[in-house]
């Protein structure tokens, strides 16, 4: 209950925060878009291809772009954190008996929020593209997008916490997100891959998020590859957030 | 004025107990101890202060009865309750303002206590009463509904404050409170302390200025290097040092007119530091022509002397050999 209180009064601050600079949220969905616009078309081409899902460009497409927003628009949560440390917020936050699980669930809630309202909006932009999702479908793959958003906010935060300088943390999750990206056939699906590719990518769990989301997508809600896609996700999520609570309990500075 | 804690039952004497408190750091190059055992008792409604020099562990010290840093030896108890089972009623019943700032440049001060309240279980109109009624004692209301970025230091310093006093807290710690202050702004700081202190909150606060140790506290701590090396109201500690002290300078060698001084009968106890010598005296004006009698008979030039009353730098000096005085304050 306590609990609860805590991380609305939480959230409620760092949306607050968030909304300040909307900017920042609305150019989260331009890479996304360019992606779109100047990509997609050249995969219209090898749709045909031998080992192309099968359901058209886009639908094998934005799914990608929705997890590939996932990862990158929550990654970088970190920064605002490692400010807040430094500006002295989060040690008097640390005085007070505000839950520590609130500190963190707060701010990753409010990184989800913001999440599945890019995500609608690439979706929404996608369709006279010719994307074609049904209304359940989407539900559940904002629903897959909000746990990627907790995975990797709480992540972020933990790593934020931990290395407690921006020099540190940019490098870091360039380093991390880059091969996780490239290793889950957000870009070009991984049935194209030559098989020594596709066993690395077994070990990518972001690759059965993509698998859960073009499944999706193509009407597939029943498919195993959804459930494991959201099992996986939900899973780690929660690690995630166990650790990273932990870490908004101990001595920050 | 500012306090409002009919909510918990005071303990009786004690606010802060500690037993060997300890903190060490680990690092690379050998480990920190940066407090090393610090046995202390600061009474309820004491307004106690931490006096020492940059390093000396008075930052580690807070923080660890603040429960922001778990201490590596030792226990205390903080506002009746267990600093290391019970941190949550610790936390309850404590406010704490850090030596660097605590609050967010893009909010402003108004949303940043109400914020603050509401985290101590106040409703939302609790939390902006609360917050009204203290940006009026701290005169922050022109001010309040402008983000704290835009605030003046001796600004942002009250608004920690009322952060740190929201809930009516029983103990309030204040690290270096007025450092980067100017003097005005510091004499405010100091009036807003001592009423605190008047309306029965107990107050433990850092400082590295002897005066303003002097000049607020009830009861003071010196620590230097982790541990506490003196202890009493600032009466008690100048009285350690009995009658007045007289600095020479020597042109000469030091140690002889040392050894020739420190043997007289009125000389209680010598120092020596940057080539300069100090005796303590009981009375420094008959002292004085008879220390010059003696050189001059030994044939040691004088180049300096000088006569001072004991002062809180004096009891620092006689305890560690070193000065609190930074050269440019
Ligand atoms: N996180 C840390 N890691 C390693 N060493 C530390 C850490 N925090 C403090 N120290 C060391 O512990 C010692 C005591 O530091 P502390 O901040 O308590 O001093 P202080 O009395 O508050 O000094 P100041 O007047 O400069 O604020 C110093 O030598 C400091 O370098
Ligand atoms: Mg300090």
């Amino acid at each position: 209950m306590k609990t609860l209180r805590d991380t609305w009064l939480v959230f409620q601050r760092n949306l607050g925060l968030t909304l300040r600079n909307p900017a920042w949220s609305v150019i989260g969905v331009v890479q996304p878009l360019l992606y779109l616009l100047l990509f997609a078309p050249l995969l219209k081409s090898i749709a045909t291809a031998q080992g192309f899902p099968s359901g058209g460009a886009y639908n094998v497409f934005v799914p990608g772009l929705l997890i590939q927003l996932g990862l990158f628009g929550a990654a970088f949560v970190g920064f605002s954190l490692i400010a807040e440390v430094r500006y002295g917020v989060v040690e008097r936050l640390q005085v007070t008996p505000v839950s520590r699980l609130a500190l963190l669930l707060g701010r990753a809630l409010r990184d989800v929020l913001i999440l599945l309202i890019q995500s609608l909006m690439l979706v929404l932009l996608s369709l006279p593209f010719g994307l074609d999702i049904h209304p359940a479908g989407l539900l559940v793959v904002l629903g897959l997008l909000a746990l990627i958003g907790l995975l990797m906010a709480s992540c972020s935060y933990a790593l934020a916490l931990w290395l407690k300088s921006e020099d540190a943390l940019a490098p870091f999750l360039t380093t991390v997100t880059l091969p996780l990206l490239l290793l889950s056939g957000v870009l070009l699906p991984l049935s194209l891959a030559p098989a020594w590719l596709r066993h690395i990518a077994a070990f990518n769990p972001l690759a059965y998020a993509v698998d859960a989301a073009r499944a999706i997508f193509n009407d597939h809600l029943g498919d195993t590859s959804v459930i494991k896609g959201i099992a996986i996700t939900a899973a780690l999520a929660i690690i995630a957030l166990v650790v990273s609570a932990r870490s908004f309990g101990r001595t920050v500075a | 004025m500012i306090a409002t804690h009919d909510e918990h039952p005071r303990t009786d004497g004690a606010m802060i107990e500690t037993h060997d408190l300890r903190r060490t750091f680990k690092a690379r190059r050998g480990d920190v101890e940066a407090v090393a055992g610090v046995d202390l008792r600061v009474a309820a409604g004491e307004l106690f202060g931490f006096l020492g020099p940059n390093g000396a562990g008075k930052t580690t010290t807070l923080r660890m009865l603040a429960t922001l840093l778990p201490p590596t030896g030792g226990d205390a108890i903080v506002a009746g309750c267990d600093l290391r089972r019970e941190p949550q009623h610790v936390r309850e019943r404590i406010g704490y303002v850090g030596q660097r700032g605590s609050t967010d440049p893009a909010i402003t001060g108004r949303t940043e206590l109400v914020f603050q309240g509401r985290l101590y279980g106040m409703s939302a109109a609790q939390a902006k009463r609360r917050a009204d009624d203290l940006l009026v004692v701290l005169e922050l209301e022109a001010a309040a509904d402008r983000p704290t970025g835009t605030y003046s230091g001796g600004q942002r310093r009250r608004l920690d404050i009322g952060l740190g006093l929201i809930h009516g807290p029983q103990v309030l710690f204040l690290d270096e409170p007025t450092t980067g202050l100017d003097p005005q702004s510091r004499a405010r700081l100091w009036d807003e302390v001592r009423r605190l202190r008047d309306g029965g909150t107990t107050v433990f606060l850092t400082t590295h200025y002897l005066e303003e140790a002097d000049a607020l506290c009830d009861r003071l701590a010196i620590i230097d290097h982790g541990r506490i090396v003196a202890e009493g109201t600032p009466d008690q500690l100048k009285r350690q040092i009995a009658g007045d002290i007289v600095t020479l300078g020597i042109t000469g060698d030091p140690q002889a007119a040392l050894d020739l001084l420190g043997c007289q009968p009125f000389v209680r106890e010598t120092g020596a530091e940057d080539g300069a010598l100090r005796l303590y005296v009981d009375r420094g004006e008959t002292a004085m022509p008879a220390i010059l009698r003696l050189l001059d008979g030994a044939g040691l030039e004088l180049r300096t002397i000088s006569l001072t009353r004991p002062s809180l730098d004096d009891v620092f000096l006689r305890q560690t050999g070193r000065s609190l005085r930074e050269p440019a304050a």
